[in-house]
């Protein structure tokens, strides 16, 4: 911390920093904040707990696309090589759009799923949101997944099989533990990109952060400063992302020359 | 009317207007792309060969551009870059203007492009064997000319898999231009999935345009590399 203040110019450009955030605060239109702030909290809940569900979930995904790619036989490596090819090829707004819009006029044509138990839940947006952003994410960690099953050394699969490992135990001890300590390091990035995938739900109506600013902005025509804000929250949570990841690579024992 | 009739170019079908989105898509991705990688190169050099103060400035650029939703930065870009172009117009006693959607949505989209291609230019510049650049600085060779001749040419091989990526990138981040109202290919299949209620047939073939896109990109790219690697002695690619 020290030596990264140490050289004169950053301290120049540290106060400049500063001024320009005092000036942020004392010069722009803050009154909507007080009213807004509940409200606020509960989008960035929203957007936390968005991206913490659809990254597990599209992580579970994940691991059978790529193995299916890195080791399975071809009629389950084909398929998966398309719908990877597919999520990957195509805008995450069309594809959100598609299920919101497509499943939502789909579901309704059918009595039983109108009289099923499930309804209320299927007829709200969150659903539908959860399953386009786990979709996602699982076609873009797939392909990771695939070059990290390959990456793991033969030496060490076959050392398992000659100690008489049923396939498995092998699985489960040794090739998927370092697949994914291979990935730890790319997964912080993709789950930065995923975090800022989140506020396209908003034009489905799922209520998070970025739903939120735009309301200030509908409600008292303020355009700058719940973007401003917006923007500060999205860092602090993109840094805390960062941060969790270096604490799970740090419990990674690794050798370094 | 069944449902493929309702992609037919004329007007009862949709497809006209799909095509026409899909134009204003590319449009948009090539000027992005091209004005991303003009600050790309420039923020590399700047990166790499900048003083400490335009280091330290153009590292706060590339952070916050690569840490906030593209979404959030379009829309302060969009409405800020309108409004300030408007304001710098009043100051000099010229009349408003009003700033077309080509042109912003290629500024806003530029301006995110050239936060990634800095990164990906400023590796693939480092990755040029320091021998070739010293080489060509002892024959006396001005700046410009080195990094046209030599700098250039050989980083480019190392940066076409990441430039590849930003492409694929820029074509999709067009569509998040439909949320201010842009009318690119994906706004224009959703008014057209809306009013005719096929919402299954216009997003699939609007997805499989894009799809399109991408494979043919794919493919061109990696023609692309194939040619700029031409000379290097295949050892190299294989010995990793």
């Amino acid at each position: 911390m020290i030596a990264f203040l140490r050289p004169r110019h950053r301290q120049v450009l540290l106060v400049a920093g500063a001024a320009l955030v005092a000036w942020c605060i004392h010069a722009l239109d803050w009154s909507w904040l007080p009213a807004y702030w509940p409200l606020f909290l509960r989008g960035i809940w929203a957007t936390v707990w968005l991206t913490a569900l659809t990254t597990v979930l599209g992580l579970v995904l994940a691991i059978p696309l790529g193995f299916a790619q890195a080791a399975g036989p071809w009629f389950l490596a084909w398929p998966a090589l398309a719908f990877c090819t597919i999520i990957r090829g195509t805008p995450l707004l069309l594809q959100i759009w598609l299920i919101y819009y497509g499943l939502g006029s789909l579901f309704p044509q059918f009595p039983w799923i109108r009289q099923s138990d499930l309804w209320p839940i299927l007829r709200q947006a969150w659903p539908y949101a959860v399953l386009a952003l786990t979709l996602s994410y699982a076609g873009y960690e797939g392909e990771v997944m695939r070059g990290a099953f390959k990456s793991v050394p033969r030496g060490q699969l076959e050392a398992a099989r000659a100690m008489g490992m049923p396939r498995l135990t092998l699985f489960r001890r040794i090739w998927l533990p370092q697949a994914l300590r291979k990935v730890l390091p790319t997964l912080s990035g993709e789950t930065v990109l995923q975090m800022k995938a989140t506020p396209l739900v908003a034009t489905i109506t799922v209520v998070e952060t970025y739903a939120v600013a735009s309301r200030v902005r509908q409600d008292t025509f303020i355009v700058y400063e719940p973007l401003l804000l917006l923007a500060v929250v999205y860092l602090a949570i993109a840094a805390v992302i960062v941060l969790v990841f270096r604490h799970f690579e740090r419990m990674v024992p690794t050798r370094t020359a | 009317m069944s449902t493929l009739e309702l992609l037919a170019l004329q007007p009862p079908g949709w497809g006209g207007n799909l095509l026409r989105g899909l134009a204003n898509s590319i449009q948009i991705a090539v000027g992005a792309y091209g004005l991303g990688l003009a600050i790309g190169t420039a923020g590399a050099y700047g990166k790499i060969y900048g003083g400490p103060v335009l280091r330290d400035l153009l590292e706060v650029y590339t952070t916050v551009v690569r840490a906030v939703p593209e979404l959030i930065l379009i829309l302060i870009l969009y409405f800020g870059l309108t409004d300030l172009v408007n304001q710098i117009l009043v100051e000099m006693g010229r009349d408003r203007i009003q700033i077309s959607g080509v042109i912003a949505g290629i500024a806003v989209l530029g301006v995110v492009q050239g936060a990634y291609s800095t990164e990906v230019l400023r590796g693939a510049i480092l990755a040029v064997p320091h021998g070739q650049i010293e080489a060509a600085r002892a024959m006396g060779m001005p700046a410009g000319m080195l990094a046209r001749r030599i700098t250039l040419p050989l980083m480019l091989g190392n940066a076409i898999p990441g430039l590849a990526n930003l492409w694929l990138i820029a074509t999709k981040d067009t569509a998040l231009l439909a949320v201010v109202g842009f009318s690119e290919l994906t706004l224009e299949t959703r008014q057209a999935a809306g009013t005719t209620k096929a919402y299954f047939t216009f997003f699939m073939a609007a997805g499989a345009i894009y799809l399109a896109i991408t494979l043919l990109s794919q493919w061109g790219f990696a023609r692309a590399e194939r040619w700029a690697r031409r000379g290097e002695p295949a050892v190299a690619a294989g010995a990793r």
